[in-house]
């Protein structure tokens, strides 16, 4: 943390004059039709590099861009990190399902640009059962869950032993930063990670093991009381979250799974929110990308709306708040 | 041990110049990596950018100034160098406010420098206001060199 970002956060206010705001958003879904989105967002620097011009490559293009903006602003990226491991640990799922089914799904993995660890390292490590090449942290988990895979045969409780691996990971990695936006960052996945899988434990009626084995630790829930409480009934989800920082987030929970989700992004842009006006540190670059992928998540949800035709009264409910 | 009131003399306006000039050399330094920043993205805002680069840099100046009135008064430029201890030490004592006002406000600066920068990266219309931030702390830097010069002249009169 001994580097300086006084040169990088001048860059970042610079590039914060291209992010999209809510009037963007607004002429987004105003816009007739997917042709005229895709206009509009060439207008504001959107495009994809190459002949490939579907919204997927436009998205991850710009994704690309703010990874190699911010890697042209630090040395060390491994700070960053936090944000890629949930990528590395589906890649994991990816590699262990299908090592077990003896498929080839080159599609379902994450390009190594948006990873901590190739993802032909982890498919050989996961096929050829050499554990050691993957990172420290994730072996363990690795062998358990092909372990787990191949004695059961059970691809959810497979699910469940990853995902919260890579939380426990993101929480820790958030943790071990110092920053405070990386560590609200790892807390607010974490929290909002437990909050969704116990109520959907609570809807398809599993056990208090099974929630004891999904639920990650965090620092603003009790796990062991939220999983009480998801065993017991949806109130008492309720009840339990009503005592805790996450009570404003009880309606969106009960109106639907994505609005919730909306919840938790809109969260999160708020608690970085001030770091538009910090003018020497990690926290702006921190702020600057998860500004970009909740931007990018917008698109994203604007574009299918678009291409599938929704209604732009479903598609404006799930559009994320701007960061500027 | 007859020329220790020099010796004092000459410590202060070495560190008025020392000090004061440390300040601003840091000050300049900040406040130029996030010029350099803007720049880098926007080079139409050079020039803006150097002006608050560069308001960080007046402390050390102000140093300078007054350990040359200082080595003009002891005669260290020419003239006598006849200076007793008691009189040496005033020296010493009246360099002080600008070799330590100098400091701290060059540092501190530089952070308003910093900011302002941040702030004409976004609005380049608001430059006049982005610059009276870090300038309201070069006041405190002139009164520190007001305070300086006047104690210094003052010396010359006062018999001991």
């Amino acid at each position: 943390m001994s580097e300086n970002y006084i040169y990088a956060v001048a860059r970042v206010r610079c590039k914060e004059l291209t992010l999209l705001d809510s009037s963007v958003m607004d002429s987004l879904l105003a816009a007739g039709s997917y042709e005229e989105c895709v206009r509009i967002l060439a207008d504001h620097g959107w495009s994809s590099e190459g002949e490939n011009s579907s919204p997927e490559a436009m998205l991850a293009s710009e994704r690309e861009k703010t990874w190699d903006f911010i890697g042209e602003l630090t040395k060390d990226m491994s700070i960053f990190d936090v944000f890629l491991y949930a990528n590395d640990y589906h890649n994991l799922k990816a590699a262990i399902k299908e090592s077990f089914v003896h498929t080839e799904h080159p599609g379902v993995y994450i390009d190594k640009s948006q990873c901590t660890v190739d993802p032909e390292v982890i498919k050989k490590a996961i096929v050829e059962k050499e554990y050691d090449l993957l990172p420290e942290d994730m072996r363990q988990i690795a062998q358990e869950t092909t372990d787990v895979l191949l004695h059961t045969g059970d691809g959810q409780l497979c699910d469940i032993l990853i995902d919260r691996a890579a939380l426990i990971k993101i929480y820790e990695s958030g943790k071990k930063t110092g920053n405070d936006i990386l560590k609200l960052y790892g807390e607010l996945t974490v929290a909002s990670a437990d909050i969704k899988t116990a109520i959907r434990a609570n809807k398809t009626g599993k056990d208090i093991k099974f929630l004891e084995r999904a639920l990650a630790p965090c620092d603003s829930l009790d796990i062991k009381a939220l999983a009480a409480a998801a065993n017991d009934d949806e109130d008492a989800i309720y009840s339990y979250l009503d005592r805790t920082v996450y009570a404003d987030a009880i309606p969106e929970i009960k109106k639907s799974p994505s609005a919730f989700e909306r919840w938790c992004d809109n969260r999160i842009i708020r608690s970085i929110r001030p770091q538009i006006h910090n003018p020497e540190s990690i926290g702006p670059l921190a702020a600057f990308i998860l500004a970009r992928e909740n931007e990018i998540k917008s698109v994203r949800i604007i574009l299918s709306g678009k291409l599938n035709h929704l209604s732009d009264e479903s598609v404006r409910e799930r559009v994320r708040e701007m960061y500027v | 041990m007859e020329n220790l009131g020099l010796f004092f003399a000459l410590l202060g306006a070495a560190l008025s110049a020392l000090v004061a000039g440390a300040g601003s050399a840091v000050g300049v330094g900040r406040a130029g990596q996030a010029a350099a920043g803007l720049v880098t993205d926007d080079p139409s805002q050079f020039s803006r950018a150097l002006i608050l680069q560069l308001l960080p840099g007046t402390q050390g100046i102000y140093g300078l100034l007054i350990a040359f009135i200082t080595l003009t008064q002891i005669g260290i430029m020419g003239g006598s160098s006849d200076i007793s201890l008691a009189k040496g030490l005033l020296y010493l004592a009246a360099c002080l406010p600008m070799a330590i006002v100098g400091y701290v406000s060059a540092s501190y600066q530089s952070k308003c420098s910093v900011a302002s920068i941040g702030l004409i990266a976004k609005r380049p219309d608001q430059f006049g206001r982005a610059m009276i931030f870090p300038a309201m702390v070069e006041t405190y830097a002139i009164l520190a060199l007001l305070v300086s010069i006047l104690s210094i002249f003052g010396i010359a009169n006062v018999n001991i």
